[in-house]
């Protein structure tokens, strides 16, 4: 489109300009404040990362991956617990929504196709997708914790899994329906039942993209803080080997630590957030080049 | 078909068992579990607003429809308003949209028609990385880094420029210049849905055929007009569908919110004093609460889920298919 455009493709007006200025006044303009905007995004990107890494390399310390979190106002410590509090939680609602997304996505993509309850599971997935997930804490909260009596790590793992099963579904549904439809005919010539076929022919054609789908999920529960306040909670020691009573978890702790009047909470929220910063942001540009590759094949 | 008849006699007199059909019990079985988790969804959304029409329930018959209208929020004498709530969720986003929009537009125009072909993939890939970043770490960024500049070069200044001024004395006097306030939330809102507006516009700009922007170019048209008259009206339903998805998000963030707003309760007619959201008000208490605090809770999240999925139902009609954030 640059070669179309000759005054902006070679950043000055021609010696004899038929352009009236007022046009050009207004083109200028639009050049300058969207390359403005632009730069505007590169900035704050920039500046929440060099935050992070200003503060949060502060906040290691030799303890900070063995030690759990301390009690308030005293020294030294960890983040060890929460750590191993998120990884449990993210594991686990992964491993729910995992199964339940790629068959809903399956179902939409094989089954369900244009009839209407697929068109209408496919329309209210997608409002899922962008649902307050402070609504979803609250919705695990009376599901699970109010009849269990107790908050749990369990309830967390739901309250993620259900943040993550509409991403999956999206994802699986989007990556199946590039499959080519000669591929599954092949299959249902050789006299593969249906499920055969996806299991064995869609499946495995859509693998890496089914795989994007499930880092894009890791990467959005990973950093999900509102669904944990009211179904997990948070503690200053190890959890239950059950996860009954609060399991502590990066999340949480980074925002009651960042609020709170200790320094040295504040140093550990520091270095909690720049670790789970960085991890977020690694699964997701490893989710974009998985993708890519996909769509290219 | 008489191929497979002679190949089944076939099969008989050298004696080898003929293929059977596989059992349809697996593949059913199959198909019923596909669709069972696909209708798991749907059970979800009916049960997120069951569980919290249910939790509401008692604030709503003790209240009725004053308790929209009320701006109490007593813990002791057991009042509970949603006014202040529902204005400083609408005002955070609708401050967002306002500052966000046309940011997110100017990103789209320059990935789509300025950038040099070489930058295009690491400019679009580093504002997609916005989206990705946790929203309490926007609130930390908020809290830590921008309000203090914010009160510094913003509040300070323009407080003391509009003071003892009509109207916009009022709505933009810092009583207290701490940085923290509905505007700080609202800017920290729009940078957070700029990144998913910006990319859904993008792809809708990038669909529009190529033919119809170099013709207007050919006749001679400069990088605005093209936008002007021929992006934009190609692409404005999309465009509107994208902006009303922001605003969803928007309208039920709760982590950054919650670190930049200041948490007031009480209404204030300045955009630079502190306030609170739905979502922020039910993390702030939701723990501490019990009773008819907690059904109030619950009451503000039922009004969140309506005013969210109205606005994202609409928003999901304009913008179909969209790509996923």
């Amino acid at each position: 489109m640059d070669a179309t455009n000759p005054i902006t493709a070679t950043g000055r007006t021609p010696a004899v300009s038929r352009v009236r200025s007022s046009r050009r006044v207004a083109d200028r303009i639009l050049i300058v404040a969207s390359t403005l905007a632009t730069l505007l995004g590169i900035v704050v990107l920039g500046s929440i990362l060099l935050m992070l890494i200003v503060e949060g390399v502060k906040g290691f310390t030799p303890t900070l991956l063995t030690a759990p979190t301390p009690g308030p106002g005293s020294e030294g410590g960890g983040i060890a617990n929460a750590i191993l509090g998120s990884l449990v939680m993210t594991f686990i609602g992964i491993v729910i929504a995992t199964p339940i997304g790629l068959m809903a996505g399956t179902f939409l993509a094989e089954y369900g196709k244009t009839s209407k309850i697929a068109d209408v599971i496919r329309f209210l997935n997608d409002v899922l997708l962008s649902a307050p997930s402070i609504l979803i804490g609250l919705f695990v909260y009376t599901l699970m914790v109010r009849p269990m009596g107790t908050y749990s790590g369990w309830a967390g793992a739901v309250a993620l899994a259900i943040i993550a099963v509409p991403v999956i579904v999206r994802t699986t549904e989007d990556m199946l329906r590039l499959v080519p439809g000669p591929m599954r005919e092949a299959g249902a010539a050789l006299g593969a039942p249906r499920s055969l076929v996806i299991r064995a022919i869609t499946w495995r054609a859509a693998s890496a993209g089914i795989v994007t789908g499930i880092i894009l999920a890791l990467a959005r529960i990973a950093g999900e803080t509102a669904p944990l306040l009211f179904t997990a909670l948070n503690n200053n020691s190890w959890f239950n080997a059950n996860l009954l009573g609060g399991v502590p978890n990066l999340p949480v702790m980074i925002y009651q630590f960042a609020l709170s009047p200790y320094p040295n909470w504040q140093s550990l929220a520091w270095a909690g957030a720049l670790l789970i910063t960085v991890t977020i942001l690694a699964l997701s540009v490893t989710a974009r080049f998985v993708i890519k590759e996909q769509r290219q094949r | 078909m008489t191929a497979l008849t002679q190949s089944v006699a076939l099969a008989r007199e050298s004696g080898v068992a003929p293929r059977t059909a596989p059992s349809k019990t697996g593949d059913r079985l199959f198909q019923g579990l596909s669709y069972a988790s696909a209708l798991l969804v749907l059970l979800v959304l009916a049960g997120i607003l069951g569980s919290i029409i249910y939790g509401a329930w008692p604030a709503f018959t003790e209240f009725g429809f004053g308790f929209l209208t009320s701006s109490a929020w007593n813990i002791g004498t057991e009042q509970f308003g949603a006014l202040p709530a529902i204005i400083g969720t609408v005002a955070a986003a609708l401050l967002a949209l306002v500052i966000g929009v046309p940011i997110s537009l100017g990103i789209a125009i320059y990935l789509t028609q300025l950038c040099p072909g070489w930058a295009r993939k690491p400019v679009a890939m580093t504002i997609e990385l916005l989206a990705s970043v946790p929203s309490i770490i926007y609130g930390m960024w908020g809290l830590f880094v921008f309000a203090p500049l914010f009160a510094r070069f913003v509040q300070v200044p323009v407080s003391n420029l509009v003071e003892g001024m009509p109207i916009v004395g009022t709505i933009l006097y810092a009583r207290i210049p701490s940085g923290v306030g509905v505007l700080t939330a609202g800017i920290i809102l729009a940078i957070m849905i700029v990144p998913f507006v910006a990319s859904i516009t993008r792809d809708m700009l990038d669909q529009i055929p190529t033919v119809l922007r170099e013709s207007a170019y050919g006749i001679g048209c400069t990088t605005w007009e093209v936008v002007r008259h021929v992006l934009v009206p190609q692409a404005s339903v999309s465009i509107i569908g994208a902006i009303m998805l922001g605003l969803g998000r928007a309208l039920g963030e709760t982590m950054a919110v919650t670190f930049v707003i200041g948490n007031a309760n009480r209404l204030s007619a300045s955009i630079f004093d502190p306030g609170s959201t739905i979502a922020s008000r039910i993390a702030n208490e939701f723990n501490e609460a019990d009773g008819l605090q907690l059904s109030s809770l619950m009451a503000l999240g039922c009004l969140l889920f309506i005013i969210t999925f109205f606005v994202l139902i609409i928003a999901r009609l304009l913008v179909r298919r969209a790509k996923v954030a």
